[in-house]
């Protein structure tokens, strides 16, 4: 007559979104660049005056004391350890497209509270402090560009608005590329960061990995090719629809990447979580990626895996 | 059949063990208690009435993972015959918490072959080491996708049966990338060229029911969720605190008349009053009924049309602002 009890099974849950980031980082501004039209924007995102101030960052790879100019000649990565920091959608941009060749599409999408979610605090205001914070409509940037002159149509996430969550508008956005880029025959590239499905939107977030991975399949069926680059972090519904659909996938190094949590994972099964678990390296090992690219020869290998799959 | 009852059905529990001890003494003493029995009847009815017209949310939660709610197999053996399992992911081995196989399904008098699909779940703590709570590994997913190939090679309509609280997360389901083969999954269900129905029978807990659940129509039985998070770990995320579930279940709309209204799910089949459990033949007759309707609806589309509709319908969810 016992109640079903969460004590007595496993009650295991959907891999829950992460929550975004608060290490203290005090990340650069990228320069403004003539590739996005709101460099304003941009600067907004400078939030932590954590230690250091102002012109230092420390890596969390190493600790390694970094001074902001050179990181940023150096793509965010550290020159002592290589570890990867966390970089915006804009700065990726920039980083992989031609200059001056980004278009932004559907820039006009917006997310709304759907669901009336009663949670602690409300979605809306939410979405209207990652937006003031990031300089985004939402969680993912989209758009066409070239690539050492291959045209392109091209995603990216950016783990600093609600963790690169994804909801109707990352999933529409995305959609939109896929779709469009099937019309005009052109390649796709995604890059992934994401804590998984959007809680906030409930089965409209879910609904979001079926509708994504049915356009890459009519993209796949007229013959184009599809790089997915998945980045520090990529997990649940992203992991589990678009990003591991890519004809090749590729992951910057020592990327978190996988379905549940290591938190889930643990409390679920109480196993011994082998070491360097869901991380890109431990993945190549499995079998799951092509390649792991260091970020600075990131661009080039996707335009010569673009070259190969014209 | 002994149930066990839930903390919100006790008031009903109550009353049928007075009901009966009333009957009891009027037979054993036999002396005319007619009129109190017929009193006690009609509480017992308005009673349940009060109680199972307005469920909420968490309520119908535990109602979808009560032990001895009907599982996929027992829908095989209610409604359909001749189910003939078939095993093995041809990669790795053969996942006791995700069935599959062919089986006949008679229609308006007519026979006709389906494949059939389900996530299995156990009932007691033995059964459950085996069907592992009817939480699918990689090789579940991959042994679903091959038999789901096998339907459109042969020109067989689909229909999954999901139940479960999730994909399982563990060591080796990642080690075997149970997010890709859900991803694989996912992506292909959108292409095979045979009706599907997808029917949540109990939890459709996250990816791992999205994983058998791409389909023309997605059905719903009245007391199960589908859900893009258990309500426990909404609550553990936005409130520090498991105990929180049942704020999360409303908050995040994962009741089927929710659902329906998102247009996540085409169609709510009715269950008895309380929950399949109470009456597992009525539920399954509700189930065969629906299923009929809806896969004579799907026979009349080409098969262009019917992945052409496929696609509409997911690419049309989603709720935004354009501006
Ligand atoms: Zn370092």
């Amino acid at each position: 007559m016992a109640e079903m009890s969460t004590e007595t099974q496993p009650t295991p849950v959907a891999p829950p979104p992460m929550p975004p980031s608060d290490q203290g980082m005090n990340l650069p501004t990228p320069p403004p660049s003539k590739v996005f039209d709101k460099p304003k924007e941009v600067s907004s995102r400078t939030r932590k005056k954590s230690i250091p101030e102002g012109l230092w960052t420390r890596c969390k790879g190493c600790g390694e004391m970094i001074t902001n100019k050179e990181l940023e000649d150096l793509l965010k990565v550290c020159p002592k350890c290589h570890y990867h920091l966390v970089a915006t959608a804009k700065e990726r941009v920039q980083w992989l497209a031609d200059t001056g060749t980004f278009e932004e599409a559907d820039s006009n999408l917006h997310s709304v509270d759907a669901l009336k979610f009663k949670g602690v605090a409300s979605y809306s205001d939410k979405l209207k402090a990652y937006a003031r914070e990031t300089g985004l409509q939402d969680a993912v940037l989209t758009g066409f560009c070239e690539i050492e002159a291959h045209p392109t149509g091209i995603a990216v996430m950016d783990f600093g608005f609600l963790a690169a969550s994804m909801g109707s508008v990352v999933g529409e956005r995305i959609t939109r590329i896929i779709e469009k880029s099937t019309k005009k025959k052109i390649p796709v590239v995604i890059i992934s960061a994401s804590g998984g499905a959007r809680m906030y939107e409930g089965m409209l977030s879910l609904m979001q990995m079926a509708k994504t991975s049915a356009a890459l399949a009519r993209h796949a069926k007229a013959g184009l090719p599809f790089i997915s680059v998945l980045t520090n972090p990529t997990m649940a519904g992203v992991m589990a629809s678009f990003a591991s659909l890519g004809d090749v996938i590729l992951a910057e190094p020592h990327s978190m990447i996988g379905f549940a949590g290591a938190r889930v994972i643990r409390e679920t099964t109480r196993e011994e979580l082998p070491k360097g678990f869901q991380t890109a390296e431990f993945l190549l090992e499995r079998g799951l990626l092509d390649m792991i690219v260091h970020r600075k020869t990131m661009k080039s290998t996707l335009a010569s895996l673009l070259e190969f799959m014209k | 059949m002994k149930l066990y009852t839930l903390e919100f059905e006790k008031p009903v529990l109550q009353l049928q063990k007075q009901l009966e001890e009333l009957r009891a003494k009027a037979s054993a003493e036999k002396i005319d208690l007619n009129d109190e029995i017929n009193a006690m009847e009609k509480k017992l009815e308005e009673t349940k009435q009060g109680i199972y017209s307005k469920l909420s949310a968490w309520q119908r939660v535990q109602i979808s993972r009560h032990t001895k709610r009907p599982y996929f197999l027992d829908y095989v053996a209610q409604i359909f015959e001749g189910f003939t399992e078939l095993h093995g992911d041809r990669r790795f081995g053969d996942d006791h918490a995700m069935l599959g196989g062919f089986a006949f399904f008679k229609t308006n008098g007519k026979s006709r072959k389906v494949m059939l699909i389900g996530q299995q779940k156990g009932r007691d703590v033995k059964e459950n080491v085996k069907r592992n709570f009817g939480m699918a590994h990689p090789e579940g997913y991959r042994k679903a996708l091959r038999l789901m190939q096998l339907a459109h090679k042969f020109n067989v309509p689909i229909i999954t049966f999901i139940d479960t609280p999730g994909a399982y997360p563990g060591v080796q389901a990642e080690e075997r990338h149970i997010a890709e083969a859900i991803a694989v999954n996912i992506r292909e269900m959108s292409t095979l060229e045979v009706p599907i129905l997808a029917v949540v029978i109990g939890e459709g807990g996250s990816g791992g029911a999205l994983g058998i659940g791409v389909a023309d129509r997605v059905l719903i039985l009245e007391n199960a969720y589908y859900s893009v998070i258990s309500p426990e770990g909404c609550a553990a995320i936005l409130w520090k605190d498991r105990v929180h579930a049942p704020k999360a279940a409303e908050a995040l709309k994962m009741s089927a008349r929710d659902l329906l209204a998102h247009k996540i799910v085409d169609d709510v089949v009715p269950e008895p009053p309380g929950g399949a459990h109470h009456d597992p033949e009525l539920a399954a007759q509700n189930l065969k009924a629906s299923l009929i309707k809806h896969l004579h609806a799907l026979d009349k589309f080409s098969k262009g049309d019917l992945l052409d509709n496929r696609y509409t319908r997911y690419r049309g969810i989603g709720e935004y602002a354009e501006s």
